[in-house]
């Protein structure tokens, strides 16, 4: 048991960091805010650095519930990064109405993802997403008096509530019919005969965890979530939890269900062609830079999820490099978003009213076309080489018609990012000023490091990231 | 002699009626709150009746759990419901359409 808890560190950091967190804010109300940002900034730090000092260990704790090894410590590193620049850049945001909860929800999101990143057993797996999931829930609705941040709030939990309980339906079948909630165990049974008991776990079980990751057809909660929710929870949603879903799906279909391939595979091809096109489609004709990023996250987590169909280490490997780059693509994407000011220092969320910028903000509207053209994965930029990386595991796993239907949809996917750039680029200035943001270099500096980083620099790390995956991958075959 | 499928067969009936009465009702969100815990106890039963037809205790200590956080499930989604009637004025489910596309 003591033993157990030495293993846990993270965990226990961002627990005890949270309650803190919590506690702090209860005491000295919201007028010490700052405070309670450091302090959960500095918690999620010190529980990043615990995950790198036990990089590379490979051990399960409290009796086979969790585990410790390199692939839940790279999913974590990135979950907690993600967390860490959305408390970074939402005080300017909110401005007055930043609240001494916004710190502690983060922590504790960012604990539930952490254990669902590392669940090896369907109970655990279970307690990590209502963990996030609730602390989630609440954070889309957290700019109480507006409309749409209420009304995000409402559909993002009742459908949420909802797939919880198709996960959960499906979570009791795969009991009832293995005997066991241990990912071991379940795929020890799954290698006989699939009876229909086993056959209807493992479509609920993967139905609810669509959800969680927005692949259609569970996807229909996104645009409208992401455009009501405030900008940096919308950050928030795009990186950190799809992270955490995407890790969580990948150890249940290669652990738990590993040898119900033939099962899963086809569930998996049709989602990933089904958000891919969607994702494509649904974004043409959006006028609102927020729910047309939704749409790009369903759009991505598409191609994510033809590398899992692959089943293969390789496809694995695709799938954690394809979320390294997504999530910085995506921060920076947020982060210049995030900028979008009128003179008043309101928010722009409009398309239209971009025309023009890049006569008024070269600079942000250069980093914006690297970070767009990347989420499109054209060549040059970085975006494109996990994108190639999950196509060739499609191919070596026999996958060929669903790879080239990815290429092709991909061009599609190209229009709607290019037709921005255009807007930014090519059409007449706007009536929106947007003066210059005042005062924020770290956040310039992020953009500008990040959009470095996509643009051909990130090239320079292709066998470090290969070796992080590989070891990341590997605990799972 | 009651077996476990008669009460598969009842957890299945409650757990399609908790999905109906999310997206056939029209009316009200508290009903929507009503169907999700419809779902959630569908599942307990389910976990419990494997539990004592495999005579594994995991799966009662599972259904405490279930039953836990649908309290906190619960009392989020009150939480986030009275934010919304106090902006909005009305809790019917065709009102929620501030965001379309």
């Amino acid at each position: 048991m003591t033993a157990d808890l030495a293993l846990i560190w993270p965990e226990l950091i961002l627990t005890i960091g949270g309650l803190i967190t919590l506690m702090l804010g209860t005491f000295f109300g919201d007028r010490a805010v700052g405070l309670y940002q450091l302090a959960a900034m500095l918690t999620l730090a010190i529980a990043a650095a615990a995950v790198v000092t036990m990089f590379g260990t490979d051990a399960t704790v409290f009796s086979g519930t969790l585990s410790v090894d390199s692939f839940g410590g790279f999913s974590k590193l990135l979950i907690y990064a993600a967390s860490f620049v959305c408390l970074f850049i939402a005080p300017r945001f909110f401005k007055d109405g930043m609240r001494a909860e916004y710190p502690a929800l983060i922590i504790f999101a960012a604990l539930g993802m952490g254990i669902m990143a590392s669940a090896r057993d369907l109970m655990t797996l279970y307690v990590g997403l209502e963990l996030n999931s609730l602390a989630a829930y609440v954070l889309a609705s957290f700019m109480r008096t507006d409309d749409r941040s209420s009304e995000a709030g409402l559909k993002y939990f009742v459908l949420g509530a909802l797939a919880s309980g198709i996960l959960l339906y499906g979570i009791s079948l795969l009991y009832g019919f293995t005997g066991t909630t241990d990912f071991a165990g379940v795929a020890t049974a799954m290698g006989g005969e699939l009876n229909i008991g086993l056959i209807f776990g493992i479509v609920f079980v993967i139905a609810g965890l669509a959800f969680k990751i927005s692949a259609v057809p569970f996807h229909m909660w996104t645009p409208d979530v992401y455009e009501g929710a405030p900008t940096p929870v919308t950050a928030f949603f795009a990186t950190a939890p799809k992270v955490a879903a995407m890790a969580l799906l990948t150890r249940v279909v290669i652990d738990a269900m590993g040898p119900a391939i033939g099962a899963w595979q086809q569930i998996l091809i049709f989602l990933a062609l089904a958000s891919i096109i969607l994702g494509a489609v649904g974004a043409i004709g959006q006028k609102n830079i927020k729910r047309l990023l939704a749409y790009s996250s369903i759009n991505n987590v598409g191609y994510m999820l033809i590398g899992l169909a692959a089943g293969t280490q390789q496809g694995v490997e695709g799938v954690l490099t394809y979320l390294l780059v997504y999530v910085v693509t995506t921060v920076g994407a947020f982060l210049v978003v995030l900028q979008f000011r009128d003179a008043e220092g309101n928010q722009v969320e409009s398309i239209p009213a971009l025309a023009g910028l890049s006569q008024r903000r070269p600079g942000l509207a250069g980093a914006f076309a690297v970070f767009l053209f990347s989420l499109a994965g054209i060549p040059p930029l970085f975006g494109f080489w996990p994108k190639y990386l999950v196509f060739e595991a499609a191919v070596n796993a026999n996958l060929v018609p669903l790879a080239v239907a990815g290429i092709v949809a991909s061009v599609i996917g190209a229009y709607y990012y290019i037709a921005i750039i255009k807007t930014m680029f090519f059409d007449d200035k706007s009536e929106t000023e947007f003066p210059a943001g005042g005062g924020v270099v770290v956040e310039d500096a992020v953009i500008t490091a990040s959009a470095l980083w996509l643009s051909v620099v990130g090239y320079l790390f292709i066998p470090a990231l290969a070796a992080l995956s590989a070891s990341a991958a590997g605990v799972l075959f | 002699m009651i077996s476990v499928g008669h009460y598969l067969a009842v957890s299945a009936v409650l757990f399609t009626l908790g999905v109906l009465g999310i997206f056939i009702n029209r009316k009200n969100i508290i009903v929507i709150l009503m169907a999700i815990e419809l779902i959630l106890l569908a599942v307990n039963i389910n976990l419990v009746a494997f539990s004592a037809a495999l005579g594994d205790l995991v799966g009662q200590v599972f259904s405490m759990f279930v039953l836990t956080v649908a309290a906190g499930e619960a009392a989020i989604g009150l939480a986030i419901l009275v934010i919304y009637f106090r902006g909005r004025g009305t809790i019917a489910v065709d009102d929620a359409n501030r965001m379309k596309g």
